[in-house]
């Protein structure tokens, strides 16, 4: 089911030589499309009692803006939620997998699945196939056994469980005001509003994020999703 | 000349049995192409200008009519607006071909799911269907599509790029000329628009494609999905670059070449004995 060539030994990969003077047909030299990817501030942050997601609006292809309006942050689950940053396609189609994986999990647990387990799906299939994958993902959501959490998969595929996490082009920029700024057990709307700042900071300096800031706040009891238009961002520019 | 591929130890072996794509060539021939001086081929591409909308009950797509085969017009009136399903059409950019095959493919494929269900197509199964064939082919199918129909759940308008991402969006423009046509929408997009409204909207924003972009010209095609009456497309709705100055040239009279010589010849001869044998 995984991709075969991810679980070949190491070294034991052999290149395929070609001669000069080959008589390729010219006619097989191609070059795919140029890839939409989503040029991104993602940032998540655990809270007491749940999770706060959060991410700009922006997928650009290029230079040029292919849709101002986007979400990134994906349902997986009632509780689970994924941030995707980098090829819009590759996440895209990850997700969907897992989310159908997830869902026939849910079904033969009887129950709700938990994050853990999402955060392990994505892992899989980031790690087996990262040699055709652009794919940074932060998993978060609420389940019984845990509370609010946080998995970071970047792009490599390997899995971290953080209290707080930003991912994507514009990631660069705020790092240092996260580490500052981030206490473990905030109130849900401290930590909305930390976040929401954060991503606002993110786009007023990173190209490539932009538009509208997305939030999701995911507790035991709802999922609640708010939107800052970009003229009313929390910064003064 | 190239190595062949000889199975080298068991995994090879395997891999062969499991089937499937092998990028491994297009590798290939991209390093050979950077090392070498070769041009590679271009496929005809349509330097297009796609563009959609979406109504409070009806959708509405629109294209431009120039397909180019690199710095030349291959053809001056071609039809970029594909049929799906009777609720469900789209407007294509990119590879001419792969827009063909593809939408043929999808066409097919949603009648035989129409004839197996016995209900109308929808709209995200049609997207579901292009987008993991797109990603299956990471890219290589170049088709960049406008895609737009109403179900039963009612109108729907998505992007669908080569690589197999989706999105979904109350109005959008593709190809080489959805800048100029996307500055058009931008700026006078409502959705409470009517539809003759709408459909001077999405004419305006391709004229703006045609107009402003190389790799547009032309004539605006434009289709219009309703819930009765399913999709209609308006062929050359708008014919901004029609010729002015036609050359008048009448017909020759007959008799300007005088006749020297008339000779019929009889190429075939007809035999009518029959025998009759009992």
């Amino acid at each position: 089911m995984m991709d075969f060539m991810a679980q070949r030994p190491v070294g034991q990969e052999f290149v395929r030589h070609v001669e000069d003077g080959c008589p390729y047909r010219a006619d097989d030299v191609m070059k795919p499309e140029q890839a939409v990817s989503t040029g991104t501030t993602l940032v998540v942050a655990e809270f007491d009692g749940g999770v706060v997601m959060c991410a700009d609006t922006r997928t650009s292809t290029g230079q040029y803006c292919a849709n101002r309006a986007s979400r990134k942050i994906s349902k997986v689950h009632d509780r689970i939620f994924v941030c995707r940053s980098g090829s819009a396609a590759d996440t895209q189609a990850l997700t969907s997998f897992v989310l159908h994986y997830l869902g026939q999990h849910a079904v033969e647990l009887g129950k709700q699945p938990t994050v853990n387990t999402a955060a392990n799906l994505f892992k899989i299939m980031a790690y087996n196939n990262k040699d055709h994958l652009l794919a940074g993902l932060i998993v978060a959501g609420y389940d019984d056994k845990k509370g609010g959490q946080i998995y970071s998969i970047p792009l490599g595929g390997t899995r971290v469980r953080v209290p707080y996490a930003a991912d994507g082009s514009g990631s660069g920029y705020i790092k240092g005001f996260m580490d500052a700024n981030y206490r473990p057990g905030m109130s849900k709307a401290e930590c909305l509003e930390f976040v929401q700042k954060a991503t606002a900071l993110a786009i007023s300096r990173d190209g490539s994020s932009g538009g509208m800031v997305r939030s999701l706040v995911i507790t035991k009891d709802k999922v609640e999703e708010a939107v800052i238009e970009g003229n009313k961002l929390p910064v003064d520019l | 000349m190239a190595a062949v591929e000889e199975p080298q130890d068991y995994l090879d072996v395997l891999q062969s049995h499991r089937g499937g794509f092998s990028f491994e060539n297009c590798k290939r021939n991209a390093y050979l192409a950077s090392q070498v001086a070769i041009k590679p081929p271009t496929a005809m591409k349509s330097g297009t200008t796609i563009c959609g909308i979406q109504l409070k009950d009806v959708v509405i797509l629109a294209a431009d009519t120039r397909s180019t085969c690199g710095p030349m017009v291959a053809d001056k009136n071609c039809e970029k607006l594909h049929f799906i399903a009777k609720n469900v059409y789209c407007a294509g950019a990119g590879t001419a071909a792969d827009l063909q095959h593809t939408t043929e493919m999808m066409e097919s494929q949603m009648e035989l799911l129409r004839m197996a269900t016995g209900t109308q197509p929808r709209v995200c199964t049609v997207v579901r269907r292009l987008s993991s064939m797109l990603f299956k082919y990471q890219g290589y199918v170049g088709c960049a599509l406008v895609l737009g129909g109403v179900d039963v759940t009612g109108p729907h308008l998505f992007q669908i790029y080569p690589h197999g991402s989706t999105d979904k969006l109350p109005f959008t423009s593709m190809g080489s000329g959805s800048l100029a046509a996307m500055a058009i929408l931008e700026a006078e997009y409502n959705e409470n628009l009517s539809v003759e409204e709408g459909k001077k909207l999405v004419a305006k924003a391709i004229r703006a494609g045609i107009f402003n972009d190389l790799g547009s010209g032309s004539n605006v095609d434009v289709c219009v999905i309703t819930k009765d009456v399913g999709g209609t497309i308006l062929r050359n709705f708008e014919k901004p670059n029609e010729r002015k100055f036609r050359a008048k040239h009448a017909a020759f009279p007959i008799g300007t070449t005088p006749i020297m010589k008339q000779e019929i010849t009889k190429l075939v001869s007809v035999e009518e004995d029959v025998v009759m044998r009992d």
